[in-house]
């Protein structure tokens, strides 16, 4: 018999507009979105320093996932990330640093966040997680290979919970969705609902 | 409970076109690494290893294509055409398709690109192979830095396991670009010489090119003579830096302990390893921690960085079909570049290629954003 897992909360960051299991916790009317994250950052009282060197994909990333895992005693949580931009907001930054020869300055602070799994990296660390990380990307959001991969880690006793979701940030357009699957939580964890949360939320 | 298989095979390299010649000129303990100058892709000297484009262009038109591809779908479809061949497989609606890479067609972000900038959503890539082979299921684009590879074969068997599929097939690939080089450069992580993973005179890695391509199965019937069951595999972070290896090892060394367990094995029962081996100093002595903290400093090793480079999102499924190769040949391959130990602590690094009957092997690989991990093969037994 197989188990049925279940959504024990989401969340959702969108068009100046933060929101946890379907209510606000915060908006505000910056439309650009570095001042914008950073507003969140400090009303929603997030605590990491280094957030003000990351790039913008892991500080989308950050709040997201601090909301859902700042109150969470249980460590043993994957990350399985997906989104359709990968890392290319912070490519095209690096692109631009290298593309001239008398314009030539490659950073490595910069070239580090080339990659869209440093966001993971990044939430591992805040939140002392040892776990399995995994980055997806689509051609737009998919609910169907998260459900199947987050319920073969359950299953397969990988991991307690997992962080799921999409989380894509392509010049200044940002759109993060997270839920966290579980034993035991408000949804079931299928395919319809996942779907439904993110067309509503 | 059931097995899942890894079987037919390619390789698209600066050896060649199949996974045959790589093996031959790893045997030999040639390498296909090249001093580079070309100051459109970096100021200075470096070496790398590269697919030509003539030859590429020839197996490619072979391949008769209705549209125009980039340099690295070229490789990917040279690659996964041979695979898919050899494997006589229909593509029905139970086979999958997971695609590895960190930076796709990066390339084509260059000012004097033909393709258009579009091409660099990593989504488009995977539609391209998908819809040239006509694979039923959309790609799965996995892009998790340098564990991309092995992550990519794990995540295959798993999905097989839960039934979303019966097969999957697995190809990788990351190109040689200014892109990269400059990055690397940046972190003053390349050598201008052949890397020399775990030596003490190591001077830092280079960067490789290769597609790559494995079929995943549960199915016994008609396997590759060369085929692996893959026995236990577990990826953990660091949760300690996103660029520098975890001073304890310990993501590595969680990886190893559930990957054995999940095995059921003992480090005793590994009788070799193809180790991540970047040639930095600071990947080389995590590894280095890690394998003793696993109790595997004893256990004959190498890195397969001496020969091709940094493959990156391509390196752990190529180093994985390569191990395959090694326990069908029953040879230890030597880990290129390695003469005196450059690491804290002790390690048993393969110095010569070596006939010895071997049945088991570990791959590791660790990666930017503190992510690593590890997998488990085993020979399937001898009809």
């Amino acid at each position: 018999m197989m188990e049925k897992y279940h959504i024990e909360s989401y969340c959702r960051i969108k068009d100046q507009r933060i929101s946890l299991n379907g209510a606000t916790v915060f908006e505000s009317a910056e439309t650009n979105f570095l001042p914008f994250i950073k507003e969140a950052y400090k009303t929603l009282d997030t605590q990491y320093p280094k957030f003000f060197k990351m790039d913008a994909l892991s500080k989308l990333a950050l709040i997201a996932s601090d909301l859902l895992l700042k109150n969470m005693t249980e460590k043993n949580i994957a990350l399985v990330l997906s989104n359709r931009a990968a890392s290319l907001d912070t490519d095209r930054r690096h692109q631009q640093s290298i593309e001239e020869a008398d314009h030539y300055y490659p950073s490595p602070a910069v070239f580090v966040y080339t990659l869209p799994n440093i966001c993971l990296g990044e939430i591992s660390i805040k939140h002392r997680l040892f776990s399995e990380n995994g980055f997806f990307v689509f051609e737009q959001f998919r609910a169907d290979p998260l459900v199947d991969y987050a319920d073969g880690l359950l299953k397969m006793q990988r991991a307690e919970k997992v962080l799921c979701g999409w989380m894509d940030l392509d010049n200044e357009k940002y759109d993060a969705f997270l839920y966290v699957v579980a034993k035991n939580g408000i949804f079931t964890h299928s395919k319809k609902k996942i779907n439904q949360l993110y067309q509503t939320s | 409970m059931n097995k899942v298989y890894l079987s037919y095979n390619n390789i698209v390299s600066g050896y060649g076109f199949d996974t045959a010649a790589a093996v031959e000129g790893i045997k030999k303990e040639d390498a296909c690494l090249r001093q580079i100058h070309d100051k459109h892709l970096l100021p200075n000297h470096y070496c790398a290893s590269k697919v030509a484009s003539e030859t590429l262009e020839e197996a490619y038109a072979q391949l008769r294509p209705k549209e125009a591809h980039t340099h690295l779908e070229k490789m990917l479809l040279v690659s996964l055409e041979k695979t898919i061949r050899a494997s006589q497989l229909e593509l029905t609606d139970r086979v999958g398709l997971i695609i590895s890479t960190t930076k796709g067609n990066i390339d084509v972000l260059e000012p004097e690109n033909p393709f258009p900038k579009s091409r660099a959503y990593l989504g488009q890539l995977g539609e391209k192979i998908r819809h040239f082979f006509g694979f039923q299921n959309e790609a799965l684009v996995l892009s998790n830095a340098c564990v991309s590879g092995v992550l990519a074969i794990a995540i295959a068997k798993r999905f097989i396991l839960q039934g979303t599929y019966d097969e999957v097939f697995v190809v990788g690939g990351d190109l040689v670009t200014k892109f990269i080089l400059s990055g690397f450069n940046a972190f003053q992580a390349l050598s201008d010489e052949p890397c020399r993973p775990y030596d003490k005179n190591r001077s830092g890695i280079n960067i490789g090119e290769v597609g790559t391509s494995v079929l995943v199965t549960k199915k016994t019937t008609h396997l590759a003579e060369e085929s692996v069951v893959l026995l236990g595999e577990a990826s953990c972070n660091d949760a300690n830096h996103i660029s520098g290896p975890s001073r304890t090892g310990e993501g590595l060394y969680r990886s190893i302990v559930a990957a054995l367990a999940q095995s059921e094995l003992n480090a005793g029962n590994i009788d070799c390893i193809s180790a991540h081996g970047t040639a930095t100093l600071f990947n080389d002595e995590m590894e280095a921690i890690a394998f003793n903290r696993s109790g595997l400093q004893n256990t004959p090793m190498n890195s397969l960085k001496g020969y091709f480079g940094h493959t990156l999102g391509a390196s752990g499924l190529l180093e994985t079909i390569i191990g395959m190769h090694s326990l069908h040949q029953n040879t230890l391959f030597a880990s290129k570049g390695f003469q005196e130990l450059g690491v804290s602590e002790p390690l048993n690094i393969i110095k010569k290629t070596t006939p010895k009957p071997i049945e088991t092997f570990l791959k590791t690989a660790s990666g930017f954003g503190g992510c690593n991990t590890a997998a488990i093969f085993k020979k399937v037994a001898e009809k």
